[in-house]
């Protein structure tokens, strides 16, 4: 036998069907009756899943957990993430009896605390962004695009503007946006912001009437705002007008809106819908990609064909869910029940917590914190676009790609000393990007040594000292993987 | 404000290095008419304690599954969930992590969605699963769509009986391609796929056999959707299936309202290119040592754009974690013995319900649930169980009730709703 590679915390850790099985199965069961199956089909044959005890298992996860860097584990910087700390009592609240152990079907005389906790969530939101209509259903960001730009869609049929086909989005959009546009049967419209990282009342102007000297043919926009370059739409006021005229809606993706949570309020800047991400502006767990959760919020004139279900308050004060039948002009349901409840549950624990108050601080330490992170690296590394950022900021690899160090290696380097990497090469619009998401989690000591880690990383590169960032990381769990191999020749599942 | 770090001091100590004169200067492109005067219209902070009570008082007013006989089914389950599974998931490392984009520093998360896409293909006979989407509904409506690109036809035929809230999530998705149809006829030239549940809404599992020669006829594939996976480890394997989809939630899953739940997807390998959602696939890393990464992601939003397979970003993460922790306590002897309890529990509750006078069992074949017709309409004899404190089944049309048995169910559960109904009815 061949002995692992261990090392004092280093483990190795092969997958469960290459281990040695047990007879034992990790779950122990009472003796069945050996009752005649009533199936009325074939039984399964053997299926080939591993058999394991409890404690094998225990440590197999336990063990592979050690591989993974995490929020908890130290400063996590990535850009358009929002990844802040995830409070334990969240955790705690979700796993209530009262809340966990609830059937989504059961009869609403006997779940009115879970309707109740969705009917504050719904107020929370719809007082935070100022827009009323909230509908919890979709189940993450991109879910609630969809359900947001099916409700567009909604309305323009409704209205009879079906002839409205086209969004405009502006070049450095999450690439979800022009995705989940195209789902919902549109036609997407780029326009270019590469020159100031904003959308120009120009190019707008010109994407807006490029076919139609009204803009007749557009039924909206989808804009991030602050959009991924870090940066507040200053004209933002102006464009939703133009567009407002040309009978077109405004979309906005909240990705970013920790930058604002408590201190400005979307609908008053033209938004006629947005989604909100629980999992990052309300500090819910991304749990290594999911479960997040994507509400709407919509203007009064909206709402009524955002999806179902939603939940609305009697006249004697007790709580219901509206349904297709409620809501007639409803564009129908996107899930299969009421949406990601424990997810809301874990929002509103922290949403009470923080209270008006914090959230409003929330938003100004998240700003203070990047704009001190710019502020200080600006003269180590390129910075391409002028003036304040909001939650997070953008640098490129410009100076140190002329020395052969990329982006790529900028992050890699990173992870050696002990990061989680900024989000790089997004936004698209420019060449090796770095965008840098503090939030509001961290004290300005955590913020000192980032600085410092990237001004040395950058002193480096200056003094020609490049070659060990192209093979950086050397210390964590695995050094850089191949993904072309893994796409090339896709192996998805473990066979033997 | 227990969760913010920055001192008074720091902030003071930063705009000064900044050289913004107040936090609202950095606040300058933002138009005036849009910044809140003041505060938000709502409370200002609580203590853990406060929000802890005003949280409980809320999940005091739920009647829950633990207090009392329960046998509420219809596409979410109770069932017992193993400590291993929820402590696992609850560990920093997994609960706090981002998606896996950086794969030297996520190597626990990526081996797990790899153990997790080979559970999901071994499960539904199928050749590769992805990392997982939202949930049942959603992974049906995206099966539909996949195979609308892959036969370049509009038209889906739903072949047994589909949840209503499944249906339903498909017809939003469906309605945004236009020229789609959903129709319960038989197949033609114009048919994209077949749906086939099993077991079905009623809870009957189906054979695949006719289903698949008609598939293959009309050159349409042939999609089967199961909301209770747990019927994977007693029915034949849907490997007649081009791609098998449903929900996961059942193993490692709390109800919970109806989410986070998880939802499954595999398909044949032939298909791979089509299939919406994350994948991870095995590489090596620079010391040619196995590792894990995201792959084939030129399907992806992210790369793609508009001409991506499908708008989702990332997965149910912790969901499939949870799946695959529970699922590795199982191994195979405790998943087929979990399904055969299930179904055991499920025919003693029929024997006992059939001994009620009124009530007749509707469907013989059954796995853990079935319908039962009863002699007065279904939504009052709901509201009636649940006012002698027992959540009864679902309430079809009429005197229809869909009811559900897991290993949850004991004897006495089943004895104080036979007592109730035979009292009630």
């Amino acid at each position: 036998m061949s002995l692992v590679e261990n090392r004092r915390l280093h483990y190795e850790e092969n997958l469960l069907w290459e281990k040695e099985h047990s007879e034992h199965s990790g779950v122990d069961f009472p003796q069945l009756e050996n009752i005649a199956s009533r199936t009325g089909v074939d039984m399964r044959g053997d299926i080939g899943l591993p058999q394991l005890s409890e404690p094998q298992v225990v440590r197999h996860f336990v063990r592979m957990s050690t591989w993974n860097y995490s929020i908890d584990h130290g400063f996590f910087p990535l850009g358009s993430c929002t990844m802040k700390h995830n409070p334990r009592m969240n955790e705690k609240m979700a796993r209530l009896n009262g809340f966990a152990n609830i059937h989504p079907l059961q009869l609403e005389t006997t779940s009115q605390g879970a309707l109740e906790l969705m009917y504050e969530l719904q107020n929370w939101l719809g007082e935070l962004t100022g827009l009323s209509g909230v509908c919890l259903a979709p189940s993450a960001g991109a879910h609630g695009e969809l359900a947001g730009m099916m409700t567009i869609k909604h309305a323009h049929e409704k209205l009879g503007n079906a002839h409205k086909k086209i969004i405009l989005a502006p070049d450095s959009s999450h690439g979800t946006n022009p995705a989940t546009a195209v789902m919902c049967g549109f036609e997407v419209r780029v326009i270019p912001t590469k020159d100031t990282g904003r959308l120009s009342v120009e190019a707008f102007k010109e994407a807006l009437y490029r076919t139609d000297d009204k803009g007749a043919d557009i039924a909206g926009m989808m804009v991030t705002n602050p959009n991924t370059c870090g940066l507040f739409e200053s004209n933002i006021l102006e464009l939703s007008e133009l567009l407002h005229e040309a009978g077109g809606y405004f979309y906005c993706d909240g990705a970013n809106f920790n930058a604002i949570v408590g201190k400005a309020r979307p609908a008053d800047f033209g938004v006629d819908v947005m989604h909100i991400n629980l999992h990052k502006t309300f500090s819910t767990p991304h749990g290594g990609g999911g479960p997040g959760s994507g509400p709407i919020c919509c203007t009064q004139e909206l709402a009524q064909y955002m999806p179902v279900p939603v939940v609305v308050q009697n006249d004697d004060l007790s709580y219901s869910l509206e349904s297709e039948d409620d809501r007639p002009a409803t564009l129908g349901r996107l899930k299969a029940f009421q949406g990601q409840f424990g997810v809301y549950v874990r929002a509103l624990s922290y949403m009470m917590s923080m209270g008006a108050d914090g959230l409003k601080q929330v938003s100004e330490d998240a700003v203070l914190n990047a704009n001190y992170i710019l502020s200080q690296l600006s003269n180590d590394y390129h910075v391409p676009y002028d003036g304040y950022c909001m939650h997070e900021c953008l640098l490129t690899d410009k100076k140190q790609k002329e020395q052969g160090v990329a982006t790529l290696d900028i992050a890699k380097a990173l992870v050696e000393y002990g990061y989680h990497p900024m989000t790089v090469y997004f936004p698209l619009v420019l060449a090796g990007t770095m965008l840098i998401e503090p939030t509001e989690t961290e004290s300005k000591d955590a913020l000192d040594r980032f600085i410092v880690t990237m001004k040395n990383i950058a002193v480096d590169v200056k003094n020609g000292d490049c070659d060990k960032f192209h093979s950086f990381p050397q210390s964590s769990p695995r050094k850089r993987l191949d993904e072309v191999k893994a796409a090339r020749n896709p192996v998805l599942r473990w066979t033997d | 404000m227990r969760y913010l770090p920055q001192t008074e001091n720091a902030r003071i100590q930063m705009l000064k290095s900044i050289g913004a004169g107040n936090v609202d200067d950095l606040y300058v492109d933002i138009p005036k008419v849009a910044m809140i005067d003041g505060l938000a219209d709502l409370p200002n902070h609580k203590s853990e304690l406060e929000v802890e009570r005003a949280l409980g008082v809320m999940a005091a007013k739920n009647m829950t599954a633990s207090d009392a006989p329960f046998f509420l089914g219809a596409g979410t389950y109770y069932h017992h969930i193993p400590a291993a599974v929820d402590h696992i998931i609850q560990r920093s490392e997994f609960l706090t992590a981002y998606t896996p984009y950086q794969p030297e520093i996520a190597q626990g998360t990526l081996q797990a969605i790899f153990e997790y896409q080979t559970f999901i293909a071994q499960l539904t006979g199928q050749d590769v699963a992805n990392a997982s989407l939202y949930d049942g509904s959603t992974a049906l409506a995206e099966a539909a769509l996949m195979a609308m690109r892959i036969t370049k036809r509009k038209n889906i035929v739903i072949g047994t009986k589909l949840h209503p809230h499944y249906a339903d999530v498909l017809k939003s998705y469906i309605g945004n391609i236009d020229g789609a149809e959903i129709t319960q006829g038989a197949l033609d030239d114009k048919t994209a796929c077949v749906i086939v549940q099993s077991p079905d809404f009623y809870g009957c599992p189906h054979k695949y056999e006719k289903w698949r020669k008609e598939c293959d006829e009309a050159g349409a594939l042939l999609v089967v959707v199961t909301n209770e996976v747990i019927s994977l480890g007693m029915l034949e394997a849907p490997s007649l299936a081009d791609i098998v989809c449903g929900e996961g939630q059942s193993i490692g899953m709390a109800m919970s309202y109806g989410g986070p739940h998880l939802g499954f997807f595999a398909c044949k390998q032939k298909y791979l290119r089509q299939m919406p959602g994350r994948l991870c696939g095995m590489t090596e890393d620079a010391d040619g040592k196995r590792g894990f990464v995201l792959t084939l992601s030129t399907r992806e939003q992210h790369i793609r754009r508009e001409k991506a397979t499908s708008n989702i970003c990332t997965n149910q993460g912790l969901c499939a974690l949870a799946f695959t922790i529970h699922m590795s306590l199982l191994g195979e002897d405790g998943f087929k013995n979990l399904a055969r309890l299930n179904h055991e529990a499920a025919c003693r509750l029929a024997d006992a319900l059939s001994e009620v006078k009124g009530v007749r069992i509707i469907n013989d074949n059954f796995f853990n649930e079935f319908v039962i017709e009863l002699p007065k309409p279904a939504s009052i004899v709901v509201e009636d169980l649940a006012t002698c404190g027992i959540i009864g089944g679902y309430a079809l049309d009429g005197n229809h009730m869909l009811v559900c048995a897991t290993e949850m169910t004991t004897q006495d559960d089943i004895e104080e709703l036979v007592n109730i109904l035979s009292e009630i009815l």
